[in-house]
């Protein structure tokens, strides 16, 4: 089964730490990334710019409006995405539970609904 | 090599992952002493497996060499890790020098660490509930998502429930062994009870979106069949049997449009014969021992049910003699319900309806509408029609599975057409 990791966190937060901790943090987790590819779990990743570089579409009264940053102001903010081929939640969990970030951060788990079934 | 090639030795992968993989991970588990690690080396040494068969070919004994890639892939992998976290290093070091020789692990420790991840998944300090979604998930194989189907729960609910166990099981340093001479009856007796509980969730449930949970049943006696392999025990085969006994009548106990049949009234042709045979040779197994207890009672009891032809050749005495029996070995008030419902089929209802009003008298079954049943049935038959109407209306108060309501309701309407 597939699942979606949203990778959350305050962005502050990653301000706070230092440059040589952010870069073994990036550095951990690209190596993680690697055997997670490796082993045939991770499908699809990639970081996010912050949330400040987002825009909000919305289509009203037949006209486009948009708005600055992203759809929700939240304490955390999503950094990144993992998509991941698991067993089941069990194995999706423990492959989560195991990025450097959740240490920061959290990570949203998300079943990928498969539409061929 | 051609993709034929390829296609059969992919197909003969997951040959393999089904046969093999509760095995390989139980023993894995015993090596690294981590379910977490020893999932992910299980994984790892499938994923390895399916490059190198199709280049290497496929390994003589595939069972060993997956146990011996994931044990060195889950070394290599702490050793990589280790690079950001020290304490890792001395792990890695602790688990190779544990590890080497590579001896290559033979049959019976094999079968051993099966027994061990059933009685590890089946511990006394996990909540009962989260015993049945460790086993079903763990030795069964079964998804997460599979147990939370099965069970109509939320899948998040069941992962949670798997996380707690096996934090659990490393916090409290739970042995990952088969229990000593003097523990084992307790610890089996747990088992057992998981096993069954799994059964009669299938079992019971037998209306709408029954399919995935009729899956649970079939799960039970395959762990049923795998206990009494592993740890022939008397008891073991009594659940074996009873369950194959009351599996054998799963066709016939529910309709067409999803009624349930009472065993009166079903179609005996349609009663399962293999499961039937095996289960009654079971039954003699057990007997054999000398060491009667609960589950071979009452799976005799289903047995000569089984050898009737038509309902009103069924031996009462006997069923009544094996309820005395049942009495002694586990003395219960449900027990003492059914044995009167015998009582009543080879002494008459008046003598049946005395005894279930001195065990609702008690107290004990006041909230269980089998007893309203039993005693509204007896009446009945006895021409008491206001007092069975009365009585199958305090069952109908008492139970919310729909098809036992549909049953009782109808009970009810025959009352009125003839009352």
């Amino acid at each position: 089964m597939k699942y979606l990791l949203f990778c959350c966190m305050e962005e502050k937060k990653l301000e706070t730490i230092s440059r040589s901790q952010r870069d073994e943090l990036m550095d951990e987790t690209r190596i993680y990334c690697e055997e997670l590819h490796k082993s045939g779990h991770l499908l699809v990743s990639n970081p996010l710019e912050p949330v400040e570089m987002a825009v909000t579409v919305r289509v009203r009264n037949g006209g486009i409006s948009l708005s600055d940053g992203p759809f929700a102001e939240t304490k955390e903010q999503i950094g990144g995405f993992f998509l991941i081929d698991a067993r089941d939640i069990n194995e999706a969990v423990q492959i989560a539970s195991k990025f450097p970030s959740v240490r920061l951060g959290s990570m949203e788990v998300r079943p990928v609904v498969d539409l061929e079934k | 090599m051609s993709e034929v090639t390829d296609s059969k030795v992919r197909e003969l992968v997951e040959e393999v992952y089904r046969e093999e993989s509760r095995r390989v991970l139980a023993t894995l588990i015993r090596l690294l002493g981590d379910f977490d690690a020893a999932e992910e080396a299980l994984h790892d040494a499938f994923a390895v497996a399916a490059e190198q068969w199709i280049r290497n070919g496929v390994p003589s004994n595939p069972r060993a060499w997956l146990v011996s890639t994931g044990r060195f892939k889950a070394i290599d992998g702490m050793r990589r890790r280790a690079r950001f976290d020290a304490s890792l290093t001395e792990h890695a070091k602790q688990l190779e020098s544990a590890l080497y020789p590579l001896e290559e692990p033979d049959d019976e420790s094999i079968e051993d660490d099966r027994l061990r991840l059933i009685f590890t998944c089946c511990h006394p300090a996990l909540a009962p509930e989260a015993q049945v979604a460790m086993t079903l998930r763990e030795v069964c194989g079964l998804t997460t998502e599979e147990i939370a189907r099965a069970f109509l729960a939320k899948p998040s609910t069941i992962a949670q429930r798997i996380v707690r166990a096996k934090g659990k099981i490393r916090t409290a340093c739970i042995p990952y062994q088969v229990p000593s001479e003097t523990d084992l009856p307790a610890r089996l007796d747990a088992v057992l009870r998981v096993v069954y509980l799994v059964f009669n969730e299938g079992y019971s449930a037998s209306s709408g979106g029954s399919l995935t949970r009729h899956d649970l049943s079939a799960e039970a006696i395959r762990l049923g069949r795998l206990l009494v392999e592993l740890l022939p025990d008397p008891e073991t085969m009594g659940l074996l049997a009873l369950m194959l006994l009351h599996d054998s009548r799963r066709v016939a106990r529910i309709s067409a449009t999803g009624e349930l049949i009472l065993l009166d009234d079903q179609d005996r042709s349609l009663w399962n014969r293999d499961q039937i045979i095996e289960g009654t040779i079971l039954i003699e197994r057990a007997f054999a021992s000398n060491q009667v207890g609960p589950y071979t009672i009452q799976a005799a009891i289903a047995g000569v049910h089984a050898e009737a032809p038509q309902p009103a050749e069924t031996n009462w005495a006997q069923i009544v003699a094996l309820y005395d029996l049942l009495m002694q070995a586990g003395p219960s008030p449900v027990v003492e319900l059914n044995r009167a419902v015998a009582v009543a089929m080879r002494d008459g209802p008046l003598a049946g309806l005395s005894l279930i009003d001195s065990i609702l008298r008690r107290g004990e079954l006041s909230n269980y509408h089998l007893a309203y049943a039993a005693r509204a049935d007896f009446y009945r038959r006895l021409g008491r029609t206001t007092e069975a109407k009365a009585s199958y209306e305090q069952a109908l108060g008492l139970t919310q599975q729909e098809p036992e309501r549909r049953f009782l309701k109808r009970r009810l309407a025959e009352l009125h057409d003839y009352g």
